[in-house]
Parts: structure tokens; C-alpha cells; sequence
């Protein structure tokens, strides 16, 4: 299943900020639903940026992460036509990316 | 109680069946992706947490700034920017003191250029805590957030 993602990468000064924003539940497996069941724990649990290839950002993610995650970051040498992507994994094995260009 | 002892130990069966079908070469991992953390994700408190990233001697440091809202009034979405001036950020890790899995993420960067922003849950009015490792040696700050209402289900 398709995670919606967003992303803005933006050249500033000698670098940039990523800015990328995932619409996804992140159920921790502890919260009940209104029939009193445990909701199955749903988040994601990767999270990678490369700019140019090369990975800027290598992250693990755990139940505490918010719902519709947000992440945002600086990164030196980002210069305005870089491309940007972010590759997301959940617990559930899914698998999603995105790409952008720095602007 | 004796449903979430339940769940917790189903949890833990359907995690040992992903891994032997992960060694049986049945789902493949991808490559970029490294090895989740099993071990800091599944510590109960804070320091079992912090030995489990490496980081059970780190410095408290004013080097590394947390910035929240005082008071969170839903702590299911407590916005955390972390900005530090040190050089050679290696990793950051955040954790949630009081929530039931401490350790909330953990991020390994390069080329990093002080600033972080995420989004956590937090359990209950607690210290946000930061570790972030540069130059091979590791600082942490703490700062207080005040939940209104708890973010991790119960």
C-alpha cells in the first residue's frame, strides 16, 4: 500500500532544509479501538534521505513517532538542482519513495 | 492486564516469524535499509535505552538545544526541534522518558546542518531527552514537556 508523502527541498546559504511530511496512521499496537480491541501496531520504521545519491539521513523510526510524521532537517552543500529522495519502510513491510529536485 | 500480557506476547511471535523468513531469504530487505534497532527500541527505561545506542555515558552538553511547546495539550503530536552548534554530527536519537519504549527515533546523518525537526507521542508530562553524537563522543540535553493528554493509547 501507497504511503502519501510530501516533500520540499529548498537551497539556502551554503546549504538546505528537507522538509517531507507522511500520511500515515503510526499505531503503536497499545491503543484500542471502540470495540475494545487492540489496534494492530502500524508505523514505519525506516526512514532514508539521499541527496545525490549519496545518504544524508538514515533513520529508525519506533512506535513513538507521531501519526503523519514530519521530518525536517538542514544539510550542508545542498545547491538548487539536487535530487532528493526519501525512501520509507513500515513495520508492515511496506515500502514507498519519493524524489524532488532542490528548488 | 492479561490482554495486553497477550498481545505483547503475540507481538513478539509474529516479530521471531518475520525474522526467521527474513534469514530464510524470504523477504528480502532492502539494501539501503540498516537493522532496526530491536534492542533500544524494545527497552523499557530510558538508560536500558541509551546503553542500547552506545550512549550510556553521555555528557550532558548546552551544546545541544530541544525546543518544544511547554505544554503539550495533546501528546499524541508533540513537535521537537532539536538544534545543536557541535560539529561532526554523527547520530541523533530522541526518547520520551516516561513512555512505555522510551527511545522514539533514531537518525544517523551526514553532511548534517544543526537543525532537526520531528513530531513525537509522549505518554504522560515527561523530559524529552537528546542524544546526539558528534566527533565520535556523545551529548544529551532533557527538556520538560507537560501533556494534557497522554499520546500512547490506554
Amino acid at each position: 500500500m501507497a504511503i502519501p508523502m510530501k516533500i520540499r527541498a529548498l537551497a539556502k546559504g551554503d546549504g538546505g532544509e528537507i522538509k517531507v511530511l507522511m500520511s500515515h496512521p503510526s499505531e503503536n499496537g497499545m491503543r484500542k479501538d471502540n470495540s475494545g480491541k487492540f489496534v494492530p501496531a502500524h508505523f514505519i520504521k525506516f526512514a532514508v534521505v539521499t541527496v545525490n545519491g549519496k545518504t544524508v539521513l538514515d533513520g529508525l523510526w519506533g512506535p513513538g513517532v507521531s501519526k503523519d510524521p514530519y521530518l525536517g532537517f538542514k544539510v550542508k552543500g545542498m545547491k538548487v538542482g539536487d535530487k532528493v529522495v526519501v525512501k520509507i519502510e513500515s513495520n508492515t513491510g511496506e515500502k514507498d519513495s519519493i524524489e524532488t529536485t532542490v528548488g | 492486564m492479561n490482554a495486553v500480557r497477550r498481545s505483547l506476547l503475540k507481538g513478539a511471535g509474529g516479530l521471531g516469524a518475520l525474522s526467521v523468513a527474513v534469514a530464510a531469504g524470504l523477504l528480502k530487505p532492502t539494501k539501503v535499509m540498516a537493522a532496526w534497532n530491536e534492542a533500544g527500541f524494545n527497552a523499557r527505561t530510558v538508560a536500558d535505552a541509551m546503553s542500547a545506542i552506545g550512549a550510556g555515558g553521555a555528557a550532558v552538553s548546552r551544546e545541544v538545544v530541544i525546543k518544544t511547546p511547554e505544554i503539550a495539550e495533546n501528546g499524541a503530536v508533540v513537535p521537537v526541534d532539536i538544534v545543536t552548534d557541535l560539529p561532526d554530527v554523527e547520530s541523533i536519537a530522541i526518547f520520551g522518558e516516561k513512555n512505555t519504549f522510551p527511545l522514539v527515533s533514531q537518525y544517523d546523518v551526514t553532511d548534517f546542518n544543526g537543525l532537526l525537526t520531528t513530531r513525537i507521542k509522549l505518554g504522560a508530562t515527561s523530559n524529552v531527552r537528546v542524544v546526539v553524537k558528534a566527533g565520535g563522543k556523545h551529548y544529551t540535553a532533557t527538556r520538560e514537556v507537560k501533556v494534557t493528554l497522554g499520546g500512547c493509547g490506554g
